[in-house]
C-alpha cells in the first residue's frame, strides 16, 4: 500500500476518533448555550478543573480517571447548579444576560485557569492507565487505545444524554425549556428549577470529557483556551440544539484537523477550528442541522 | 465641558504627572505607571465597544498583539522608524482586523461576535507562532535605545510619555463619542437594537465603527510593548492578563462613561502592583479576575455607578 495513502487513512481514523472526544467536549455547550441560551464560556475551563480531578485521583489514590469523573459526577452537578444559580439571580433575572453574563463567564473561566496554575503549577500533567499506550492492529490502521477508549466513553455519554433527554419526563421538560419558556411558564411549571437541572447536568459532563482529555493528552492549565473556539466552533457548526448534528460537526471538525497537522504541522491545528467558526457565522449561521 | 477644553485638560494633568515623573527621577516609577497608563487605553478602546454599544469583546489579545508584532515587523524592515509612525501603523493594522471580524460577524446576534473574537485570539497566536520572521515561538528581541530621543533621560520616560499621548486621545475621543449623534447612536443599539434598526439606525455601519476604533486603539496600545518588554514572545504577547484586565477595570470602574476606566484602571492596576511586590505575582492576576466577578455580580454598574446612585 502506497506510504501516503496509508498516513492518509491512520490521520482520517485518528481523526474520527478524535472527533468522537470533540463531541464529549462540546456536548455541555450544546446544552447550556444550545438549550439553555446560556453562553457558558467557561466550561473548558472547567473541562481542565476535570481534567485536574482525575490527575489527582490517579496519582494520589491511583484510581483509573474515568472511574473519578464518575465518582466526581455529583460534585460537578452540584456545582454547576450552584453557578446557574448565581447567573439567574444576578443575570437572568435582571435581563442582563449579553455584557454581564458573558464577562460573569469570563471571569470564571480566568479564575479557574489562575486557581489551577496556583494549585498544581504549570508543568504539562499525565495520569496512568493500562489502556494508555498499547494499540489495536487492524491490518494497516492502528486503533490507539488510548484515543479509542475515550471515544467509546464519549459517545456513551452523548447517547445517554440523548436517551435522557428524548424518553424521560424531566429530559422533556429541558426540551420544552429549549423550545418555549414562557408557554412553559403559562403551564404553571418552573423554567427555573429546570434550567437548574439542565445546567447542573452540563457542568457534570466536564467532569467526564476532562478526563478523557487528559487521558489523550498531557494537560497544563492554559490549554482550555484552545478549546473554546473548537467547542463553539462544533456547536455552531452542528446547529444549536441539535445532538446529531454536533457529533457529526465534532468528528468533521476532528478529520479536518488531524488532516491538518498530519499535512502542515500539528501547530497548524488550532487554527482550523477558527476558519469553521468564520464562514459557518458568515454562510449559513444556523449550522447544518440548525432548526 | 467641550471636546477641546476638556482635551486641554487632559493634557494639563498628563504634563503634571509628567513633570512629577520627571522631577521624582525614579525608573520603576515610570515602569509601573506605564502599564496603568497602558490598561487606562485598553479598558477605555474595550469600552467603546463593550461599554457603548453592549458588544463583549473577549479578543484584546489579538488586537494588542497584533500591534505588538507589526512594531516587531518594522523594526526588522526598518529598525530607525519612529515609534510614533509605529504606533499608527499598528493601529490600522489592529483597525483592519476588527473591521474584517466584525464584518463578518457583528450582522448576528451579539454572543456570535463574542465568541469570535474568542477565537480569533487563538488564531492570531496560531499564525503568529508559525511565522519565522517575527521569531515564531522562539520570540524576539528588540533592542531599546538607552536615551530617549527629543526629550533625553531614560527611553522608558519616552515610552511613558507616548502612552500618556495616547491616553489623552483614547479619553477625548470616547467623552467626544458619548456626546455625539455616534454616541447616541450606540446607546440605541445597546438598549434595544430591534427598535434602533427599526428607527432608522444604521446598525451595522455604527457597530463597525465602534469595533475599528475599540481595535485600533487597542493596537496603537500595544505597539510599544515589544520597546517596553525587550523580548517579546507569542505566550507574554497573548497573555490572558491583558484581556481580563481590559475587561475588568471598565466594569469594575463603570461602563456607561469615560471615567469609569480610568477609575477601574488606577484602582485595579494600582493594587495589582502592590500586591505583585507586597505578595506575590501569582496572586495579583488572580485579583482582577475576582473583583471582575464580585463587581458584575453585585455592582453591575461599576464604581462611578455606585457614587451616582448615592449622589440622587
Amino acid at each position: 500500500m502506497d506510504a501516503s495513502l496509508d498516513l492518509l487513512l491512520n490521520a482520517v481514523i485518528s481523526g474520527l476518533l478524535l472527533g468522537g472526544f470533540y463531541a464529549a467536549v462540546s456536548i455541555g455547550v450544546a446544552i447550556s448555550f444550545g438549550m439553555l441560551d446560556i453562553v457558558n464560556i467557561a466550561h473548558p475551563g472547567f473541562i481542565l478543573l476535570g481534567s485536574y480531578v482525575a490527575y489527582f485521583a490517579n496519582t494520589v489514590l491511583g484510581m483509573d480517571p474515568i472511574l473519578a469523573a464518575v465518582i466526581a459526577l455529583p460534585a460537578f452537578y452540584a456545582l454547576g447548579a450552584l453557578v446557574y444559580q448565581i447567573y439567574y439571580i444576578a443575570f437572568e433575572r435582571r435581563q442582563d444576560q449579553s455584557l454581564g453574563g458573558l464577562s460573569f463567564f469570563f471571569g470564571l473561566l480566568f479564575i479557574t485557569e489562575v486557581g489551577l496554575v496556583l494549585i498544581f503549577g504549570v508543568d504539562y500533567r499525565l495520569v496512568q492507565a493500562r489502556y494508555i499506550g498499547p494499540s489495536l492492529n487492524l491490518g494497516w490502521v492502528e486503533l490507539p487505545l488510548r484515543l479509542f477508549v475515550p471515544f467509546l466513553v464519549s459517545m456513551v455519554m452523548v447517547v445517554g444524554l440523548q436517551l435522557f433527554l428524548s424518553r424521560s419526563f424531566l429530559g422533556r421538560a429541558i426540551e420544552a425549556v429549549a423550545q418555549d419558556q414562557l408557554a412553559l411558564r403559562l403551564m404553571a411549571a418552573n423554567p427555573t428549577r429546570i434550567k437548574r437541572v439542565a445546567f447542573g447536568l452540563s457542568f457534570a459532563t466536564a467532569a467526564i470529557a476532562g478526563a478523557i482529555l487528559i487521558i489523550i493528552q498531557p494537560v497544563e492549565p492554559s490549554i482550555g483556551r484552545e478549546y473554546i473556539g473548537r467547542v463553539f466552533a462544533i456547536c455552531v457548526l452542528g446547529g444549536l440544539g441539535s445532538f446529531s448534528g454536533m457529533v457529526i460537526a465534532a468528528v468533521t471538525l476532528g478529520v479536518v484537523e488531524s488532516l491538518t497537522a498530519t499535512f502542515f504541522g500539528p501547530s497548524w491545528a488550532p487554527a482550523v477550528s477558527f476558519g469553521v467558526l468564520l464562514v459557518t457565522l458568515a454562510v449559513r449561521p444556523s449550522g447544518i442541522l440548525g432548526r | 465641558m467641550g471636546s477641546v477644553p476638556f482635551a486641554l485638560a487632559l493634557v494639563c494633568v498628563a504634563a503634571a504627572l509628567f513633570a512629577v515623573g520627571r522631577w521624582l527621577n525614579i525608573s520603576y516609577a515610570f515602569f509601573a505607571a506605564y502599564v496603568v497608563v497602558q490598561y487606562i487605553v485598553l479598558g477605555t478602546a474595550w469600552n467603546i465597544l463593550g461599554g457603548y454599544t453592549g458588544y463583549v469583546n473577549f479578543g484584546i489579545t489579538a488586537f494588542f498583539a497584533l500591534g505588538a508584532y507589526s512594531s516587531v515587523v518594522l523594526y526588522k524592515l526598518v529598525p530607525s522608524l519612529p515609534l510614533p509612525i509605529m504606533m499608527v501603523v499598528g493601529g490600522i493594522v489592529a483597525g483592519l482586523v476588527g473591521l474584517g471580524t466584525g464584518y463578518l460577524t457583528l450582522r448576528l446576534r451579539g454572543v456570535f461576535f463574542s465568541i469570535a473574537t474568542l477565537a480569533l485570539a487563538v488564531v492570531v497566536q496560531t499564525l503568529i507562532t508559525n511565522w519565522d520572521f517575527v521569531g515564531g515561538a522562539r520570540g524576539a528581541y528588540v533592542l531599546r535605545p538607552r536615551v530617549a530621543p527629543l526629550i533625553g533621560g531614560d527611553y522608558i520616560q519616552y515610552l511613558f510619555l507616548l502612552m500618556l499621548g495616547l491616553c489623552v486621545i483614547a479619553l477625548t475621543t470616547a467623552r467626544a463619542i458619548e456626546h455625539s449623534a455616534l454616541g447616541y447612536g450606540f446607546a440605541a443599539i445597546r438598549d434595544d437594537e430591534g427598535a434602533a434598526e427599526a428607527s432608522g439606525v444604521p446598525t451595522l455601519r455604527l457597530k463597525l465603527i465602534a469595533t475599528v476604533l475599540s481595535g485600533g486603539f487597542m493596537g496603537m496600545a500595544g505597539a510599544p510593548l515589544p520597546y517596553y518588554v525587550t523580548y517579546l514572545d507569542p505566550s507574554s504577547g497573548f497573555s490572558l492578563n491583558y484581556a481580563v484586565n481590559a475587561i475588568a477595570m471598565p466594569l469594575i470602574g463603570g461602563t456607561s462613561s469615560w471615567l469609569g476606566p480610568v477609575v477601574g484602571a488606577v484602582l485595579v492596576g494600582g493594587l495589582q502592583e502592590y500586591i505583585r511586590v507586597t505578595i506575590s505575582s501569582a496572586v495579583n492576576v488572580l485579583v482582577a479576575g475576582v473583583l471582575l466577578v464580585v463587581f458584575v455580580v453585585l455592582a453591575p454598574e461599576g464604581i462611578v455607578g455606585l457614587f451616582r446612585r448615592r449622589r440622587r
